[in-house]
């Protein structure tokens, strides 16, 4: 069927916990979101069948939409009848803990780097890096390799022409390691060699008969040259050929789809290339999920998703709480605490990954967990959305006086993103709109003017494998029913030496004409209603020693956008610092709280009363 | 009405336990379909491939990496013993002479005349499977393993340190009560000691040091999760540590009373030997930790097993255990599942159920927020 003849869709995301399904159709010549069905995933032990959870999640979506969808043999594809079924089904999987790899090369800084991001561009989570020069004894190297069950190895290293040795030697370690598959122990593992094109022919002869090996272009063709599209083209096909028929009930969910599976974060990460295209911005897109964290960034068009394999809000809860650590965590939360019962918490969050909060304290935890996840998530972003490094760039007097190491810095400047967008459970579910802004704000601590977005119900990952087959649905979709415009940022870059003085002075023209001016102090907060497809005319004068994008003390004259939550002038201070003592930790967090209407009244006036 | 998997923990009295033992490659089953065997017995055996030794034999002997194939005496595929002599090289007519014997003994695996390294793999560790439960072997997977059944009394925990381990059941306080150290005294070795609301690491590290085979308690703080393992746990994969005993949560983190079922079951088994088991893996097809208490035929007359309530959904009546603050741990029975959404405490609007708790009390709970529990 043609794309412009189909009239209702499905797609659904097998996650690693719940499998979500979303029905699209057509009304009144617009695509729109209809309804959604969720479901426990079935990929693992006991059911081992994927397409049980998809049943289950399509089934509630059959009871909510009335239109029949299933049959004993999957999902119905709509005949010429058109009474029951879909004209399109498509998925996204990240179920058992998405697509798993490892990567080798030569240079752990040059090619390593490389071969990294390409893994993480192809949607897959990057178990382990083995690298010739990583100092690691080569036994040691071999052992780690065993022990780990990738679904796919990477090998990358050396550029065109140069030295074979080292390149053999990284595929060597693979060779002798011999690593087995994650799922269908019978099958050869996957290996995509992307190094010296020199080095093929030996590295064919060494992993022979051993691997399914699949070579491609070298992804550093020269130390100046990045070139992971073959290497990603390679892992998307491999991951379809190789792991996913091999993955429980993936088999008969291939035969049920029109198009091929996709891994959720791929889908996800096309929505956000897909806004910052469509405006010619720079985003920065976050899908804070279960078990994982995936951090997207287009900037200047560049595209980096990077995945915190294991910061997470319900499986992997307990990892965050170890690498944040406990102060940083309690500190967000207005109320008395102990570590112990802290602890306990989080801990039986992990074992119990489906609960909900149900009393606000319970809420208020998973919030400041959610700040922490979000803050390692793009340290770990930054740390490879950087220029390449091994490049010597021309020096200029920066260079020269500040004697950087080339590459060595990351290229996302926040003052230059425009958008930060969120998906994920925590941020669509949170009661109030406010919440998700807030915890994004805290979490990524944008500079200068930032519009935030988020996912309304969990569907990008859906709209990204729809837009394969028909791309205008999924844009109006996505702009019309995906996308909840939060609102907008205002917050100054720096701090002032005077702590006492003001950092911000903001004159808003609001669209009805009236006008509101507001000088803000360090540590101050304002929330400014303005609705979604309203805008506000704003200058903003920053301190001299703060800057909102036209250097230290400029001012700037921009057009800003509302959201559900409003405009936020934002006077913390960046980078956003805290105060270690507790109690005047709790005044500040709940003069925040109540600036923003960030959770009820009466909860936060009971917070008060304990503080004292 | 959605069917909905709701996890829940099974404790039961009587039910029929199949446990599949599989090799970790392909091997020998030595044991056949209809054996009655004992938990220790050996059902199948492996040779496990040994470790890898890289040896850059054109440093030590130097030459050139190309030159490999001509010194090495011995080819890919070839065994060699410690101390064989593996390669020689001549120079100056023959005058000087250098040698390698192999510091280990294998299989050689490679010899790169690119990269001038030798590989040699350490010769094959043999594996032996036991049964671990003792019952009758129900069905032979050939060259891998067997599956194994037996009528048992079978209660699954919520969490779980430690590998498998067998012991006789012994009751050692009421399920209310915190385990303190003086609790043990040498009558608890070999044991696997059941009851109590709370463990601490100190209890562990004394019950570890008396011999105890394990402990299935109500819960447990993280801190003293921490304590006892010697580092902090971030995911919940669980199974490989390296404790002297293996500890079941039943209830979860924290004091937990643990539940009244399943502490009368475990109590009834006392002195009856159990078998636990059952890496704990949280994830979509969660993985629970597991008490098996086998019975021989003999013992059960009519032996009949209770059906399987988990995966029949949940319904008014339904026997539930709340899993979150703030009724954590309470017990009761489903009153309503009413379909509208209802607003929480936190503002969420979810879809809820009322549960009439044991204490007399009536509470709204989200739908997520409850297992089931099959008694």
């Amino acid at each position: 069927m043609k794309p412009e003849e189909m009239e209702i869709m499905l797609a659904t995301d097998c996650g690693s916990t719940t499998t979500k399904a979303r029905l699209f159709r057509r009304i009144r010549g617009e695509y729109r979101f209809v309804c959604t069905g969720e479901a426990p995933t079935t990929v693992e032990a006991p059911y081992e069948d994927v397409t049980m959870g998809v049943r289950n999640a399509v089934r509630e979506v059959e009871e909510l939409s009335g239109i029949r969808l299933l049959s004993d043999k999957g999902i119905i594809v709509r005949g010429s009848t058109k009474e029951d079924g879909v004209d399109l089904y498509a998925t996204t999987s990240s179920a058992g803990g998405g697509l798993q790899m490892m990567v080798f090369g030569v240079t752990k800084s040059i090619t390593g780097e490389s071969a990294e991001r390409a893994a993480l561009g192809g949607g897959a989570i990057v178990m382990d890096i083995v690298s010739t020069d990583d100092g690691v004894p080569l036994y040691k190297k071999v052992e780690r390799t065993r022990q780990l069950r990738p679904d796919m190895v990477l090998v990358a290293g050396g550029t065109d022409g140069g030295a074979i040795p080292p390149v053999i030697q990284a595929v060597e370690i693979l060779r002798i390691a011999e690593p087995k598959a994650r799922f269908g122990a019978a099958y050869s593992l996957p290996v995509i060699f992307a190094g010296n094109r020199e080095a093929r022919k030996q590295v064919d002869e060494t992993l022979k008969g051993r691997f399914a090996l699949k070579i491609v272009d070298n992804l550093r063709p020269s130390v100046e040259l990045e070139n992971t599209d073959p290497a990603r083209d390679a892992i998307q096909q491999l991951f379809m050929e190789h792991v996913m028929s091999h993955a429980p009930g993936y088999d008969r969910l291939m035969k049920w789809t029109d198009v091929p599976i996709m891994p959720t974060p791929m889908g996800e990460g096309m929505m956000f290339q897909t806004i910052a295209r469509l405006r010619g911005i720079n985003v920065i897109g976050v899908g804070l999920g279960g078990a994982t964290t995936n951090v997207y960034s287009v900037f200047d068009g560049k595209f980096v998703r990077t995945v915190s394999a294991n910061l997470g809000m319900s499986y992997s809860i307990c990892n965050v709480l170890r690498e944040a650590t406990m102060q940083n965590i309690i500190r967000w939360m207005p109320f008395d605490i102990d570590e112990g019962t802290l602890g306990d918490i989080l801990t039986d969050k992990m074992i119990r990954p489906t609960t909900i909060p149900q009393t606000l304290e319970e809420l208020i935890v998973e919030h400041a967990v959610a700040r922490e996840a979000l803050r390692l998530g793009l340290a770990h972003h930054k740390f490879l959305a950087r220029g390449l490094r091994g490049v010597r760039p021309p020096e200029s007097l920066d260079d020269i006086f500040e004697r950087r190491a080339a590459g060595t810095e990351s290229y996302i400047n926040m003052l230059r993103v425009n958008l930060i967008g969120g998906t994920g459970g925590l941020l669509s579910h949170a009661p109030r709109r406010v919440q998700s802004m807030t915890v994004l704000m805290d979490g990524f601590e944008p500079e200068g003017i930032t519009r935030l977005v988020q996912d309304s119900v969990f569907m990008m990952p859906h709209l990204g494998v729809l837009s394969t087959v028909h791309s205008e649905a999924a844009l109006e979709i996505f702009e019309k029913d995906c996308l909840v415009r939060l609102g907008t940022c205002i917050a100054p870059r720096g701090i002032p030496e005077r702590e006492d003085g003001e950092i911000m002075n903001v004159e808003m023209t609001m669209p009805d004409g009236s006008t509101r001016t507001e000088s803000l102090k360090l540590g101050d907060i304002i929330r400014v209603p303005l609705e979604f497809e309203e805008v506000a005319k704003v200058r903003i004068t920053p301190n001299r020693e703060c800057d909102v994008g036209e250097g230290p003390g400029q001012a700037v004259e921009v057009d800003v956008n509302g959201g559900v939550a409003g405009v936020i002038l934002d006077a913390r201070g960046r980078p956003l610092r805290t105060p270690t003592d507790r109690v005047e930790m709790k005044k500040l967090l709940l003069k925040w709280f109540r600036a923003l209407d960030m959770y009820p009244k009466e909860a936060l006036d009971r917070f008060e009363k304990e503080v004292g | 009405m959605s069917y909905a998997y709701t996890p829940g923990l099974k404790v039961k009295k009587f039910t029929l336990v199949s446990k599949q033992r599989i090799l970790p490659i392909e091997g020998e089953v030595i044991v056949k379909e209809g054996d009655v065997i004992s938990y220790d017995a050996v059902v199948a055996r492996t040779h496990v491939p040994g470790d890898v030794n890289m040896i850059p034999l054109f440093y030590i002997l130097g030459v050139e990496p190309y030159e490999l194939p001509r010194v090495v005496l011995k080819k890919e595929g070839d065994t060699v013993q410690k101390g064989e002599l593996l390669a020689t090289t001549k120079s100056f007519f023959g005058l000087f002479k250098s040698e390698y014997r192999s510091k280990v003994g294998g299989t050689i695996e490679l010899i790169s005349d690119i990269t001038g390294m030798i590989g040699i793999r350490d010769f094959p560790v043999p594996i032996d499977l036991t049964a671990y439960i003792s019952g009758k072997v129900r069905q032979v997977i050939p060259n891998n393993g067997v599956i194994i059944q037996t009528p048992a009394s079978f209660v699954q925990g919520i969490f779980r340190v430690g590998g498998e381990r067998h012991g006789e059941i012994m009751e050692i306080t009421e399920p209310h009560v915190e385990l303190t150290t003086d609790m043990i005294d040498k009558s608890c070795a070999g044991k696997i000691l059941v009851g109590g609301s709370l463990v601490t690491a100190d209890f562990l590290k004394k019950a570890e040091a008396e011999g105890v085979k394990g402990v299935v308690t109500g819960g447990i703080r993280r801190v003293d999760l921490t304590k006892f393992l010697g580092y902090e746990m971030g995911v919940a994969i669980t199974g490989h540590e390296q404790t002297g005993l293996t500890c079941i949560i039943t209830e979860g983190f924290g004091k937990m009373t643990m539940a009244k079922h399943t502490y009368e079951l475990l109590k009834s088994c006392e002195g009856r030997l159990a078998s636990i088991d059952g890496a704990t893996q949280i994830r979509a097809g969660v993985i629970r930790p597991e008490v098996i208490v086998p019975y021989k035929e003999s013992e059960i007359s009519d032996f009949k097993e209770e059906e399987d309530t988990l995966a029949e959904g949940m319904y008014p009546g339904t026997r539930v255990r709340i899993i979150r603050q703030p009724y954590f741990g309470a017990i009761g029975t489903v009153d309503s599942l009413p379909a509208e959404l209802q607003q929480l405490e936190s503002e969420s609007w979810v879809r809820v159920m009322t549960v009439k708790l044991d204490d007399g009390r009536n509470v709204t709970v989200p739908r997520a927020n409850v297992e089931i529990m099959e008694e």
